[in-house]
């Protein structure tokens, strides 16, 4: 036989609650007798009533006391009463009347919440502070806001680092959690392929490359477009591995990104060599290859027949002739699909734009009144042309001016934007952009001139707005549309160059 | 065989949430049964409905004081977490035990001339009018005028006058809280990190000095508590032992008060807990101290005001900390100090209080607000413990659902729960405790005090009383000043 007596000074609890405890106690297996109480005078004589030993105790002390059967019992005790005094004296709901208002900040929230992600989308300047609730309260963490300061990028993920938690951001568009999209993302279908991407649209393009051959994903973890900067050295990619490593649903990574600092994507590639599974690296750049034929590399390497991506002609009566060569004008709004057509649109020379290691376009050229001179790649969900306004994924609007104004301009030959269907997406992009595109080639057959639109689709079937359906409704309005933004991009260089078959 | 044991466990379920730092808790993103806490944009807590997927989305707003790099600045602070949850476990912790009564002369080291007063620092020139008569009443009870003229005519002059607050001093009073030499006070303790603090006795309620009222009734009252009430409750609680004060803040929590404009059960509860030792060490004024005690509701608010101020100058004075450490008003300023910052005052101009008005007073009669009680709040009593005393809501002029959701929302700007101070109507949930500067200037919301209001001329007393809150000026200036501290 144990027994048992302590005493724990300033702990005050109320006498009810305390009867409860002791009832609790004196149930658990191989306990004979248990009391726990305020030593006041009455409850010390009931002490020693029970035969305890009385100890130095006043009535602001708690005394526990517990006769049991062994030290196993006592400890299984003991972890009762932790969790009766805890459960009373944590934060209860104190709800009432099960009404409880929303917290106003995500740290009161998650005070209170089982939630294992927490999605910031606050204005850039709360987002850190709110995603540093996240962390502190050891919930990983998505970060969609953008004009995140990179410094707060880097303490961000420097605390995810040291507590094992991912940080996805800030001005992560895209992921995908056990089949669950989170912010823009497409409905694919799942499988073993685990994706991480310092890119958005470059991820939702590898992500449909793969659903279109038959592959599924098993998590898709965006990471941010600068995780892979030198300043931010690759800390969430490598988290994200990690993690896709320990996932017993993939079997395979891919790695998706911008073009990224050569000495961290060999760090993130060292990582990568050493998980125990395949991991594939699809980091745009100038000699590398890609999306497009990284995800072929992908197909391939599991024995999937790479299948011909899908492309769908203008349909009469709006068919186009090959224009004469002139002015390529890329209008994207998804960054990573700007930079691959940016890397394939070099091989026409000079290529201005406001993305890349040589951007020279100011936001402001794109507003003049006279458009912007030789071709162009334009990435519209740039910080500086999203601040103080919508993405273009979500509000067209400064896109499709800019397709006016250029398609307009008589050096342009060719036009080629982006289209991202999935979740969070524009529901009906046809709907503004097919007029859009049937105006400006009106407006360039009555001057006289051929206008060629190519539209790199990235969608899936399966997304709410179905890729056929749209392709179909973009074809009808004069545009030639591709689910590959890479063969899209190749289509509208050759064009550009002069050197393009007729649609 | 027989094992006794003595544990000294502090009595911490802060219910803080801030985590604790190690890897080892982080949840399985990928494994986890999914849920997704949403802080921004509706359409994503949307989307993930439509997929089925367990949302909960926060209330989020923008920081309304604006100060977005100010409050990065501070979150960021490294220190913060830990500092925070030493700051609160140093308040949950401190105990407060009555052990003496004494002349203000001898227990504050306070000579003629210099006047202990409520709320930062103040000036003459700048005090208002309760707390102009109740420094005019004082020169009169210390004899250093013999008129009322006279002594604000010193007082203006400032020769030989010496004003501080009574915080700078370990002290606290209510409404005006003047404390001068001859008026008697009670001493606390707290035994777990050693700290004292000082309060006068209550005077009670209407025409009386902290209130602004100089009349002889006034100092007629005064001075018989500094000839009769001080040395009976000296004696009584000499003989009596320690009296342990936050015990009984627990229970009035049980029994209807909120510890700042309702301390009915605590009064009844400390006058029980000496009335023997009134009755055994008195003489032929015994019945005379228990009557004025026993009449007076508010007696007991003076011993709450200390034990706070103990528990919380327990917490000053951690680098990094952003919990307020005393809320005080003098009548002009309304000033906030935190624990990461020292003894700097961040101050905003004094609001009025809205609430229910005695007699024919109205608003115009109510001076901005003053006092140290606001302490209470500190703590996590009065307004934020509002819920646990619906008594006491229509008399400030508010209803039962106010007083619910009044404490609820408090528990968004504080750092955590006092498992010792359990609100029943809300299920026993300790009271929202430890306010933070941070969650404040992020929030917009703003601590609730619960009040008395006093005439805004001076000699008046009381006109109502009512609920204030603090301008957000100190809020915004003490993030200010914490952020200019981080490392």
């Amino acid at each position: 036989m144990t027994r048992h007596v302590e005493v724990r000074s300033g702990q005050y609890h109320d006498s009810v609650a305390l009867m409860q405890t002791s009832r609790a106690l004196s149930t658990v297996d191989g306990v004979t007798a248990a009391l726990v109480a305020m030593a006041t005078e009455l409850n010390l004589e009931l002490l020693a009533g029970m035969g305890f030993d009385v100890p130095e105790a006043g009535p602001n002390d708690l005394v526990v006391a517990v006769d049991c059967a062994d030290a196993a019992t006592l400890e299984h005790a003991f972890q009762e009463l932790t969790d009766k005094l805890a459960g009373r004296s944590g934060p209860g709901t104190g709800s009432l009347d099960g009404q409880l208002p929303a917290a106003p900040t995500a740290g009161t929230a998650l005070r209170r919440s089982a939630a294992t992600l927490v999605l910031v989308s606050v204005p850039g300047a709360s987002a850190y502070v709110e995603a540093l609730d996240a962390l502190l309260a050891d919930r990983h963490v998505m970060v969609f806001s953008d004009n995140v300061p990179v410094h707060e990028e880097i303490a961000l993920k420097e605390e995810g680092a040291r507590r094992g938690l991912l940080v996805m951001g800030p001005d992560c568009g895209t992921a995908i959690v056990q089949g669950v999209a989170l912010g823009f993302a497409n409905v694919v279908r799942p499988g073993a392929v685990g994706i991480v991407a310092a890119s958005g649209t470059g991820a939702q393009q590898v992500s449909c490359l793969l659903d279109a051959a038959g592959l599924g994903v098993s998590h898709l973890l965006g990471v941010g477009g600068r995780d892979l900067s030198a300043d931010v050295g690759g800390l969430a990619t490598v988290q994200a591995l990690r993690m896709l490593a320990a996932d017993p649903a993939t079997e395979r990574i891919v790695v998706v990104s911008k073009p990224a600092a050569a000495e961290v994507a060999r760090r993130v590639a060292g990582v990568a060599a050493g998980l125990g599974k395949p991991v594939h690296m699809a980091v745009l750049g100038t000699g590398e290859p890609d999306l497009t034929a990284a995800t072929e590399q992908v197909l391939s390497a599991v024995g999937v027949a790479v299948p011909t991506w899908p492309v769908v002609r203008p349909t009469p009566p709006t068919a186009p002739k090959a224009p004469k060569a002139g002015r390529l004008a890329g209008l994207f709004a998804g960054g990573t699909l700007a930079a691959e057509a940016l890397v394939i649109a070099a091989r026409l020379g000079a290529v201005r734009s406001n993305i890349g290691t040589d951007a020279d376009l100011e936001p402001a050229e794109l507003h003049a009144e006279a458009a912007v001179a030789g071709h162009l790649v334009v990435d519209f969900g740039d910080d500086a042309l999203t601040a103080g306004r919508p993405h273009p994924m979500i509000d067209p609007a400064l896109r499709l001016e800019s397709l006016a104004r250029l398609g307009r301009d008589p050096t342009t030959a060719v036009v080629v934007l982006d289209v991202v269907l999935g979740y969070a997406a524009d529901p009906d992009p046809a709907a503004s952009l097919g007029p859009a595109i049937d105006a400006v080639r009106r407006a360039a057959a009555a001057d006289g001139r051929e206008l060629a639109v190519i539209v790199s689709l990235c969608g899936t079937e399966a997304d709410p707005q179905s890729w056929s359906a749209q392709a179909a409704r973009l074809g009808e309005a004069g545009a030639e549309v591709y689910l590959s933004n890479a063969a899209a991009a190749r289509r509208a260089v050759a064009l550009a160059a002069g050197n393009g078959d007729a649609p | 065989m027989t094992g006794t044991g003595t544990g000294t466990g502090t009595g911490t379920g802060t219910g803080t949430g801030t985590g604790t730092g190690t890897a080892a808790t982080a949840v399985d993103l990928l494994g986890d049964d999914l849920t997704v806490l949403t802080v921004g944009a509706e359409l994503f807590a949307d989307s993930l409905r439509e997929q089925a997927c367990p949302v909960e989305p926060v209330d989020w707003r923008p920081p309304p004081f604006g100060q977005s790099a100010d409050i990065a600045a501070v979150a960021a602070d490294p220190r913060r977490p830990e500092a925070n949850r030493t700051a609160l476990e140093r308040v949950l912790a401190a105990g407060a035990e009555l052990i003496d009564v004494l002349p203000a002369a001898s227990a504050l080291g306070l000579r003629p001339g210099t006047f202990l007063h409520a709320g930062p620092p103040l000036t003459w020139d700048r005090a208002s009018g309760p707390m102009r008569g109740a420094l005019t009443g004082g020169m009169l009870l210390e004899g250093l005028a013999e008129t009322p003229e006279e002594a604000e005519r010193v007082l203006a002059a400032g020769t030989d006058i010496t004003l501080e607050p009574c915080h700078q001093h370990s002290a606290v009073g209510p409404m005006a809280g003047v404390l001068s030499p001859s008026m008697w006070v009670f001493q606390l303790h707290d035994p777990v990190h050693g700290g004292t603090a000082y309060c006068s006795l209550n005077e009670g309620l209407g025409k009386v000095l902290r209130y602004g009222a100089y009349s002889a009734e006034v100092l007629t009252r005064l001075r018989w508590m500094s000839d009769v009430l001080g040395p009976a409750l000296q004696a009584a609680v000499r003989a009596h032992g320690p009296v342990d004060i936050r015990a009984i803040v627990a229970q009035m929590l049980q029994m209807g008060d909120e510890g700042h404009n309702r301390n009915r059960a605590g009064t009844l509860m400390l006058l029980r807990e000496l009335l023997g030792d009134l009755i055994e060490t008195g003489g032929r004024h015994t019945a005379e101290v228990v009557r004025f005690v026993a009449g007076n509701d508010h007696f007991f608010l003076n011993l709450v005001m200390p034990a706070a101020k103990l528990a919380l100058d327990a917490a000053r004075d951690i680098p990094g900390a952003t919990m307020v450490v005393a809320m005080a008003r003098n009548g002009t300023d309304f000033g906030i100090q935190v624990a990461g910052t020292g003894d700097a005052w961040f101050t905003g101009p004094a609001q009025t209080p809205e609430g229910l008005f005695l007699g024919s007073y109205g608003p115009d009669d109510a001076n901005p607000d003053i006092g140290d009680s606001a302490i209470t709040e500190t703590w996590g009593l009065g307004g934020f413990s509002m819920a646990a005393a619906p008594a006491i809501v229509r008399f400030v002029g508010g209803d039962v659902p106010l007083a619910l959701a009044t404490t609820r929302s408090m528990y968004d700007i504080t750092l955590g729960e006092n498992p010792a101070f359990g609100i029943p109507i809300l299920e026993f949930r300790g009271a929202p405790t430890g306010i933070d500067v941070l969650a404040v200037a992020r929030t917009g919301v703003l601590p609730q005090i619960n009040t008395g209001m006093a005439g805004r001329v001076a000699g008046t007393g009381q006109v109502g009383a009512g609920l204030v809150k603090p301008p957000s000026e100190c809020f915004a200036a003490a993030v200010r000043a914490l952020a200019q501290r981080t490392p």
